[in-house]
């Protein structure tokens, strides 16, 4: 019930904060890591170059595949704002479902800026159904495809080493962000702004995907804020003896 | 039709996860909804097979770096899943014979890429950027290293005391960012189930 109870909590809180937020929009501190995506969104489209956008393997049948829909959220509204550009983005992705709606999203996009002819399917790409696999089949796009930056977001492993090496042999810029532990420690080490934890859920929020990216965010500061509130009031408790 | 798509992937969202509350109400109805959601998830891995097919063959077909090996990957891939998967079947001897002497070898040898370039990362760190968590997760990580290390006289005295102690930092770290984690997908699946983002192609 516990469960249950913080469900319907975020719920609540969502909607409320969304049409608060549509009303007047926040301020989102900064993030340096996605103050250089934005700056290279907007250079691949004035110099002609390709984004990489990786998704990783998140499996949308386990809690993994969270991080992969907050990585098909930012896609989208990258896709708008590159729909201008002689180089469309080229999304890889390392499971089968994930890569058909990277497809979708790329579509989407389009067709919401009035630009559906842009869309080619063979840019939303499935590259590997292991994680090796799908990172030496993605190695290939960091390498020869005129790539100026890697946006990496989703679920990956160790195999995040290979993409950020090939990223930094290309000089190419590398926006990277997981939600597994091996990973993020990977790119705290080889990115020049990593991001960390939740960070990468905020994404959304600062591509300007909307007021309902903001207020996840803001819920997401509430909810935290209860979480620290109750650990604080248990070790109390505990340390008064009341809790066993 | 895009809106009675979205009806209909929020609707079986919804009762997916109303399924785990109300198991006795609502479980039949939740694990059919699964079933066919495996069902298209096993399709969507011969699209995307496809995908990859129709990806290497325009790399070729366009004369882009790389289209040879392209080539190669889709024979081997026609080889395995028509001539080995479908023909000989995926538990015969010479399919057991193709993993072991073929993707095996190429898995570790990627792993092998891997070590290194986890050293060479870690050696460059503090040329991409010197600030003190730079500092503090290199000197953590050599720690670590050398307090796990094995050395012909056994365990270095005191290490797991160190261990245990270093242990509590880092474990409360891993848990303080699984639960932002957790948060961010909990508010990124409210989203979809709000049809705030769509995914499967809403606009």
């Amino acid at each position: 019930m516990i469960a249950l109870g913080l469900l319907v909590l975020a719920a609540l809180l969502f909607v409320g904060l969304t049409f608060w937020r549509r009303r007047s929009p926040g301020a989102l501190r900064l993030i340096e890591a996605y103050e250089r995506l934005n700056r290279s969104v907007g250079l691949a489209v004035e110099n002609g170059t390709r984004l990489h956008i990786s998704l990783g393997r998140g499996n949308l049948f386990t809690a993994r595949g969270g991080s992969a829909l907050a990585g098909l959220a930012m896609l989208r509204r990258l896709a708008e704002r590159t729909s201008v550009s002689d180089r469309p983005p080229v999304v890889t992705s390392g499971d089968a479902s994930l890569a058909i709606l990277s497809q979708d999203t790329l579509q989407s996009g389009y067709r919401a800026v009035g630009a559906e002819e842009q869309y080619r399917f063979t840019t939303g790409r499935l590259t590997g159904l292991t994680p090796f696999s799908y990172a030496g089949g993605a190695l290939p796009t960091i390498h020869d495809e005129n790539v100026s930056a890697n946006i990496v977001i989703g679920d990956l492993g160790m195999e995040a080493a290979l993409l950020a090496e090939a990223s930094d042999r290309e000089d190419t810029s590398l926006i990277a962000a997981s939600d597994n532990l091996s990973a993020q420690s990977i790119f705290f080490a080889s990115s020049q702004e990593p991001l960390i934890g939740e960070e990468l859920y905020a994404a959304g929020a600062y591509v300007g995907a909307g007021a309902s990216h903001e207020a996840s965010l803001n819920v997401q500061d509430i909810l935290r804020w209860l979480i620290i509130l109750a650990i604080l009031a248990g070790s109390l408790l505990k340390f008064l003896g009341v809790l066993i | 039709m895009r809106v009675v798509t979205a009806a209909f992937a929020i609707a079986a969202g919804i009762i997916v996860l109303l399924g785990y509350f109300f198991p006795a109400q609502l479980e039949p109805l939740r694990l059919l909804l699964l079933d066919w959601a495996v069902i298209i998830a096993g399709m969507a891995v011969l699209v995307g097979i496809f995908n990859l097919v129709a990806v290497q063959m325009d790399k070729f077909r366009t004369r882009q770096k790389g289209g040879v090996y392209g080539i190669i990957l889709v024979v081997s891939l026609l080889i395995t899943f028509l001539g080995l998967g479908v023909w000989v079947g995926p538990n015969a001897p010479s399919m057991q014979f193709a993993m072991n002497a073929i993707i095996v070898p190429v898995e570790a040898s990627l792993m092998a890429i891997l070590a290194i370039t986890l050293i060479y990362a870690s050696i460059r760190i503090l040329r991409r950027r010197v600030d003190v968590m730079s500092i503090v997760f290199l000197a953590v990580a050599m720690l670590f290293l050398i307090l796990i290390m094995p050395t012909p006289v056994g365990p270095i005295p005191g290490s797991q005391a160190v261990l245990d102690f270093l242990g509590m930092f880092s474990e409360g770290g891993t848990r303080g960012l699984l639960i932002g984690i957790a948060l961010g997908t909990l508010l990124t699946g409210l989203r979809v189930l709000f049809g705030v983002d769509r995914p499967y192609g809403g606009s």
